[in-house]
């Protein structure tokens, strides 16, 4: 059945609360890299999205995507959560773009289906995308499936970015979760008071006065935030706890990922 | 519109990280100019909306749904600076916390969206806006026109870079090792969803927010409308002053008219029937013309105009006469809008009386 404006909407947003929820639930499991130092773990998975983007050949790429498979098995992430969050989408989404490719790319001729022509470099550059996007998007999913976002923006700290930017991140964060739960029971109350169907125009305008009066409320709340912080005696330092240590095991996880992404690099050169 | 990693190459992704760092920078050293304090919970909460108003799954017309990015809003009620902040921390948000967006292309995904997105934005609304009043319609209209434009101008950046992969990155055999296409088929599929859908849901969202706060909450578009926001409160700027600026803009670009006399050369396809004859180069162009067409050559009587090619036959020089046909041109624009301005004063009151 069509889902109307509102369904559609308001399962958007449960989606993604439960995506949310869910990685905070993974990220409590006890696994390789939930067992590594935050910093670690997000500048190893980083430098491994480096080198498949630096890999210009497809079996180094494929490598690095079985590398990605081990790693999340060892962190109790499950193979078939990732088939279904990421590889099917990122296939649906990257395999339609990558798909023409496969005939219009000139090179030399392997197959001919009807009027068009399928050419071995455009097989291998559609093959190429559709992998390296895979295992990006793969190694990119296990840090934040594996990762709290307190850590993540610790880890970011410590990769010395500003003050500012962290605050601000840690904030928007807090205010997304506050902010969607809000959207969905506005969406939720109209529709509960919505007999029949809303014709588009009527659906634009509904669109529009929530997102309107949510902005109103977005406001309202910075202003509150804004007073709170200052009651806290708040003036602009921003302060953030780093007690993170780095044990043998971290040393040696950051010398695998180093290892691993300088082989990757070397060999798909 | 968020590229994922792998579909950019590590040196695009570099320069464009380069650019948005600038952004990034640049933005930041001017919201630590004002009160900084009050800014940071503002940016934070108004990247929050960003975030959730791009989940929205927004009705257009045709039967068809699209997301907007929030960038408009963003950019008139925060100022591009502002705005430059709030969408890069959501887009952040996207790509750190929901895996949607690359790491690797992060830097790419806030140049297009955030920076060129709020920047085209925020000057579309506020020369679209120049001198409406804060209630006036002009102001949904400029907000609607930013948002079309601001989410174009981002995807036009977007299937550049998808463009110039394939020209730039490639392997002995010709194999494209990132995205694949080339500008002239990455131009046209990248534009033909963002030209009907995608800028058409910024455009539905970013009107119907303006509409709502100009009931709701006028203050909030201060900022951006010749009104000031300061340290103590929200100042009021006089709106002549933007009506100034654009006085000023007209008059510099008359001024400047005259360097049109610089090119070589005739307009393509603005030829006349005489250039058209005389010139080999231009028949052969236009598919092998063997003569003047006779319907170009009964046509181009119809009308003769008063100042042809910009030279008044009274005016000797060229560059006077570049000059006075700019001056011409902009005094009959002001005419006619000043003609229908009093038209619709006087259909409106009738209307009233009525």
């Amino acid at each position: 059945m069509k889902r109307g404006f509102l369904e559609a909407t308001t399962l958007g947003f449960a989606h993604a609360l439960t995506r949310a929820m869910f990685a905070e639930q993974t990220a409590r499991q006890r696994g390789l890299l939930q067992s590594l130092d935050p910093r670690v773990r997000l500048l190893g998975l980083f430098m491994l999205v480096l080198a498949v983007t630096l890999s210009r050949k497809l079996s180094v790429v494929a490598g690095l995507f079985a590398l990605a498979l081990v790693i999340a098995v060892l962190s109790k992430v499950r193979i078939a959560t990732l088939a279904t969050r990421v590889w099917l989408v990122v296939l649906a989404f990257t395999g339609v773009i990558a798909l023409p490719a496969i005939f219009v790319t000139p090179g030399h001729p392997v197959a001919a289906l009807g009027p068009v022509t399928v050419t071995e470099q455009g097989l291998c550059t559609a093959a190429l995308l559709i992998l390296r996007v895979e295992t990006a998007v793969t190694f990119t999913t296990l840090l934040v499936l594996c990762t709290p976002w307190t850590h993540v923006l610790k880890a970011l700290r410590a990769l010395r970015l500003p003050k500012e930017a962290i605050t601000m991140l840690a904030m928007t964060h807090r205010y997304v979760f506050l902010l969607v739960e809000t959207a969905s029971q506005m969406f939720e109350s109209r529709r509960s008071r919505t007999v029949g169907t809303l014709k588009p125009a009527e659906q634009r305008h509904m669109a529009a006065r929530t997102a309107g009066v949510l902005l109103s409320k977005s406001i309202n709340l910075s202003n509150e935030v804004y007073l709170a912080m200052q009651s806290r005696g708040f003036r602009g330092d921003v302060h953030v706890l780093s007690d993170f240590h780095l044990t043998m095991w971290d040393y040696c996880g950051l010398l695998v990922f180093l290892l691993a992404e300088g082989i990757a690099v070397w060999m798909g050169r | 519109m968020h590229i994922p990693d792998g579909y950019l190459s590590p040196s695009t992704c570099a320069v464009l990280y380069t650019g948005a760092a600038a952004g990034w920078y640049s933005a930041l050293k001017r919201l630590k100019r004002v009160l900084f304090n009050r800014v940071i919970p503002l940016i934070s909460v108004f990247a929050a909306f960003s975030f959730v108003v791009m989940m929205f799954n927004l009705p257009l017309p045709g039967g068809t749904t699209g997301h907007a990015l929030g960038v408009t809003i963003s950019a008139i009620v925060l100022g591009p600076s502002g705005a430059i902040l709030a969408l890069s921390i959501a887009i952040a948000i996207q790509a750190l916390f929901f895996g949607d967006g690359g790491i690797s292309t992060l830097g790419a995904n806030c140049f297009n969206m955030a920076i060129v997105g709020s920047l085209v934005a925020y000057a579309s609304y506020r020369l679209i806006a120049a001198g409406a009043a804060l209630t006036a319609r002009r102001r949904v209209v400029a907000a609607a026109v930013a948002g079309y434009l601001a989410v174009n101008a981002a995807a036009l950046l977007a299937a550049v870079e998808f463009g110039i992969q394939p020209v730039l990155f490639h392997d002995a055999s010709g194999t494209p090792l990132y995205a694949p296409y080339r500008l002239s088929v990455a131009i046209p599929a990248m534009m033909i969803g963002h030209l009907t859908f995608a800028g058409l849901a910024e455009a539905v969202i970013s009107a119907g927010l303006v509409a709502y706060l100009q009931v709701a909450d006028p203050a909030l578009l201060c900022g951006t409308s010749g009104v000031a926001a300061s340290a103590d409160g929200i100042a009021e700027r006089p709106a002549a002053r933007s009506l100034q600026t654009l006085w000023i803009a007209i008059a510099a670009l008359m001024l400047v008219t005259p360097l049109g006399i610089l090119a070589a050369g005739t307009a393509w396809g603005e030829w006349s029937p005489a250039e058209l004859a005389k010139a080999p180069a231009i028949a052969q162009e236009v598919n092998s013309l063997q003569s003047v067409p006779s319907g170009l050559q009964r046509l181009s009587n119809l009308w003769t105009a008063p100042f042809p090619s910009y030279a008044p036959s009274f005016v000797r020089s060229r560059g006077f006469g570049y000059l006075l046909s700019a001056m011409f041109g902009v005094g009959f624009l002001l005419a006619v809008s000043l003609a229908l301005r009093l038209l619709l004063q006087r259909h409106r009151r009738r209307e009233y009386s009525a």
